[in-house]
């Protein structure tokens, strides 16, 4: 059960937007949130929202699985309107006791909302059609420059990837030593959070004491295997840019000098 | 000089306090002489212990002999510009499974040795498609690691070590954690590795059912090498074994409890035929 779990939600489905190069996705991902701040009025978000609603349909994802991410932001976005809408100086709409909503207080809220809802779902899109294995592909690619100033790119991408492939090894673990304990008469579940909390704590050193084990073990693994860091190390499936690829450049650097156009002349 | 040979190896832990002041020492391995041919199948055998993991990993210089040597295909293991040499001609398979496999794709993870030795683009997929065939996981070239089970996460770790195009592979215990069913895929996959690819197979296990077909055998107790020699060798001597702590397959034990009891067998019967057999004739005899 604990090892259905699906990591960086990615949606396996066959599309245009899921064959892209991971580096033009993450670059576009970017652009595309720039592109929100870049723009301040009506006519630059309903080019955004056009720009965002042709890489839904696009990636063949469900819209509904777009919203899913919405849910984890719902509180922050909420608050976000609130205090704009009431603490915004300025022309008095409607006011009830001490709480008065301004013309430019709804303005903000209303285009916070919108802002903050396209960035998460610009996102989504970008996480639901790219596997976490070409995302770290790209980022380390994309990334190569920062070589120069001894970033250990090579290195971090490579963490990044054991991580993403031992979470479900340790999810599963956790689920055993729990059983383990829930068998000796361990109580995970009754009790205040500080009485969960403290119930986690013997079931915490078993797991990180088998993690240190088994990062010692691959460790050696890894060497066995001459793995001796990023230098003179080749690719199994390197990145390359393809046709589809330098259109979707195109698109981007369209849509991207149209949001500055707009910004400086409407 | 064979592929392998050790030079009265001996390896210590040392054993520290907190201090770091030295508390005990653990002779692990004892002055131990191993000498193995090019496509041979060496079994080697012992009890928890024995130590016949770490001088597993002496042939793949993770660990370093205290004293004495051992040559790799002619290479000193101590010889730091023959290291990686080293690891590529003898690879090593370890006994978990989750904790050897890298990639997050079968494929992948098969090609992780070939990328870190600099292979070109595509000679890593023929290599990969190759040793994958080698071991029968082609058809799950696409699935992740987790979805498979312990033998078959097994046969991938064997495929990512051929596909380094290995002279020998040293596998430890590589079945102490899979079922009966898994222990057989493994077995299997070694043997056909050794008997159409001609690499040397160094196994190390406590299963005796591993290593009848093995060529030669060696027994290890307390560091130090045993007993020696085939594996009818080996199994004729029932009480030797039970004294070292180690099992004999049912078939070769009950031959031997025949035996006592006073029914004219020859020692050493490794398999159910060669048991039937035996008895037929003496059947029939009568």
């Amino acid at each position: 059960m604990l090892r259905d779990i699906t990591l960086g939600q990615y949606y396996q489905t066959d599309s245009v937007i899921h064959k892209l190069d991971p580096r033009v996705k993450l670059i576009a991902t970017i652009c595309f949130i720039i592109s929100l701040f870049v723009v301040k009025n009506w006519v630059g978000y309903v080019l955004a929202a056009v720009f965002l609603a042709v890489m839904i349909k696009l990636s063949n994802v469900p819209f509904r699985y777009m919203i899913k991410g919405m849910k984890a932001i719902i509180f922050i976005l909420l608050i976000t309107v609130v205090f704009n809408l009431f603490l915004t100086p300025g022309e008095v709409l409607w006011s009830v006791w001490k709480l008065k909503i301004t013309k430019e207080g709804l303005h903000t809220a209303v285009m916070m909302a919108v802002r903050l809802s396209f960035l998460i779902i610009g996102s989504s899109v970008m996480t639901l059609t790219t596997t976490p294995n070409s995302l770290t592909d790209g980022m380390e690619k994309l990334m190569k420059p920062l070589k120069v100033f001894r970033v250990p790119v090579h290195e971090v991408a490579m963490m990044m990837s054991i991580a993403l492939r031992f979470i479900p090894i340790l999810l599963e673990e956790t689920d055993k030593i729990m059983k383990a304990q829930i068998a000796r008469g361990a109580d995970f579940e009754s009790g205040n959070l500080i009485k969960k909390a403290k119930a986690m704590v013997p079931l915490l050193v078993p797991l990180f004491i088998s993690a240190f084990r088994r990062a010692n073990d691959l460790a050696m693994a890894m060497e066995a295997r001459c793995y001796r860091g990023g230098e003179n190390r080749t690719k199994m499936k390197p990145l390359k840019y393809a046709g589809r690829d330098r259109i979707a450049y195109g698109v981007l650097t369209a849509y991207f000098a149209m949001c500055v156009v707009i910004r400086i002349y409407l | 000089m064979g592929i392998i040979k050790t030079d009265k190896l001996v390896f210590e832990y040392i054993r520290r306090d907190e201090e770091g002041n030295v508390e005990g020492i653990t002779r692990a391995v004892d002055e131990v002489d191993l000498d193995v041919k090019q496509g041979d199948f060496v079994a080697i055998l012992g009890h928890n212990g024995s130590g016949k993991s770490t001088l597993a990993k002496h042939i793949n210089a993770i660990l370093y002999p205290t004293e004495g040597a051992v040559w790799v295909d002619g290479m000193d293991t101590r010889d730091e510009k023959d290291l990686w040499n080293i690891r590529q001609e003898a690879g090593m398979v370890f006994q978990n499974p989750d904790n050897q496999i890298i990639g997050q794709v079968v494929e992948e993870d098969v090609g992780f040795g070939p990328e870190n030795m600099g292979v070109p683009t595509e000679e890593i997929w023929e290599r990969v498609e190759e040793s994958l065939k080698a071991v029968g996981m082609y058809a799950y070239r696409k699935f992740s690691p987790n979805k498979l089970s312990g033998g078959q996460k097994q046969r991938v770790s064997i495929a990512g070590v051929i596909a380094m195009h290995p002279k020998c592979i040293i596998l430890d215990e590589p079945t102490a954690m899979l079922d009966p069913n898994g222990r057989k895929e493994v077995v299997r996959a070694v043997r056909a590795l050794n008997d159409v690819e001609g690499i040397t197979v160094v196994l190390i296990t406590h299963y005796m059912e591993e290593i009848i077909h093995a060529d030669k055998v060696f027994v290890m107790d307390k560091g130090k090498v045993a007993m020696e020699g085939t594996p009818r060798e080996i199994f004729s001597q029932v009480k030797r074994l039970k004294e070292l702590r180690l099992d004999v397959p049912q078939v070769t034990l009950l031959a031997y409890e025949l035996q006592r009891k006073g029914i004219e067998l020859p020692d050493g019967i490794l398999t159910v035929e060669e048991l039937t057999q035996h008895l037929l004739q003496k059947y029939h005899m009568k």
